[in-house]
């Protein structure tokens, strides 16, 4: 593809917290619809993104079943952003950062995720056709 | 001509830093650079022509590209047309397709 791009983002929200997590997301599945290649580094909360722990419930408040709580599971949207990207010719190279991993706890993240420190951000940046800082405040 | 896109993620009834974006926008615009404000999320808020919403026709008016998320207009129930003056309603594509073009893309 002659206009294949390669893109850094940065987030560090974790998951269900902000709109900030949803917008990061939404901009990885176009870039994964193009075929571009990303990179994400997650660090702080967002290591938490793809925990692979995470797990749908009921809401016995609304008297609704697992299925049809239909509740949104992060790790799954990441899985199914790496499969997209793949799908067109793409990748998604997921980066935790590993101080943020081991202070949380969260070392038990979904295939294709892995360890990582902001030199590798450094890194994905230098190498990237452009980058994203998703700032928190 | 060097191509700049801010987004602007915060909503001005609750956050008084939104200024940042806006002044940023018309400094860059006024140095002859080609500036984009991107709103989204709570960000949008500021477009349903009222209290707010002047600054954005202004900014309008002084050359800066002034886009509202659709995805997030529709999680607020914001009509797209009717947006205030200078304003108009683009999709997320907008960003990726700045970060491809190799634009300074700055989120706030």
């Amino acid at each position: 593809m002659a206009d294949k791009k390669t893109i850094t983002i940065a987030i560090m929200d974790a998951p269900y917290e902000d709109a900030r997590s949803t917008t990061t997301l939404r901009l990885i599945d176009l870039a994964a619809k193009r075929g571009y290649n990303i990179n994400v580094f997650a660090y702080e909360g967002a290591v938490l993104q793809p925990f692979a722990a995470q797990t749908p419930h009921a809401n016995a408040v609304h008297g609704r079943s697992v299925e049809e709580e239909n509740h949104f599971i992060p790790k799954d949207a990441i899985a199914a952003l790496m499969r997209e990207a793949e799908r067109n010719g793409g990748k998604i190279d997921w980066v935790n950062c590993g101080l943020c991993v081991d202070e949380r706890g969260a070392t038990n993240a979904i295939a294709g995720v892995r360890r990582g420190s902001p030199a590798d951000f450094w890194q994905m940046a230098e190498a990237s056709d452009n980058t994203l800082v998703v700032a928190t405040r | 001509m060097p191509k700049y896109l801010l987004i602007e993620s915060r909503d001005p009834f609750d956050s008084n830093d939104t200024r940042f974006c806006c002044d940023l926008a018309q400094q860059l615009a006024a140095a002859k650079n080609e500036v984009t404000l991107f709103l989204v999320q709570n960000g949008v808020l500021p477009v349903r022509p009222g209290a707010r919403s002047a600054d954005l026709t202004s900014l309008a008016g002084a050359g800066v590209r002034v886009l509202a998320d659709t995805f997030s207009l529709k999680e607020r129930g914001i009509d797209e047309q009717r947006l205030a003056s200078g304003v108009a309603a683009a999709p997320l594509d907008v960003v990726l397709d700045a970060l491809a073009e190799g634009a300074k893309v700055i989120w706030h």
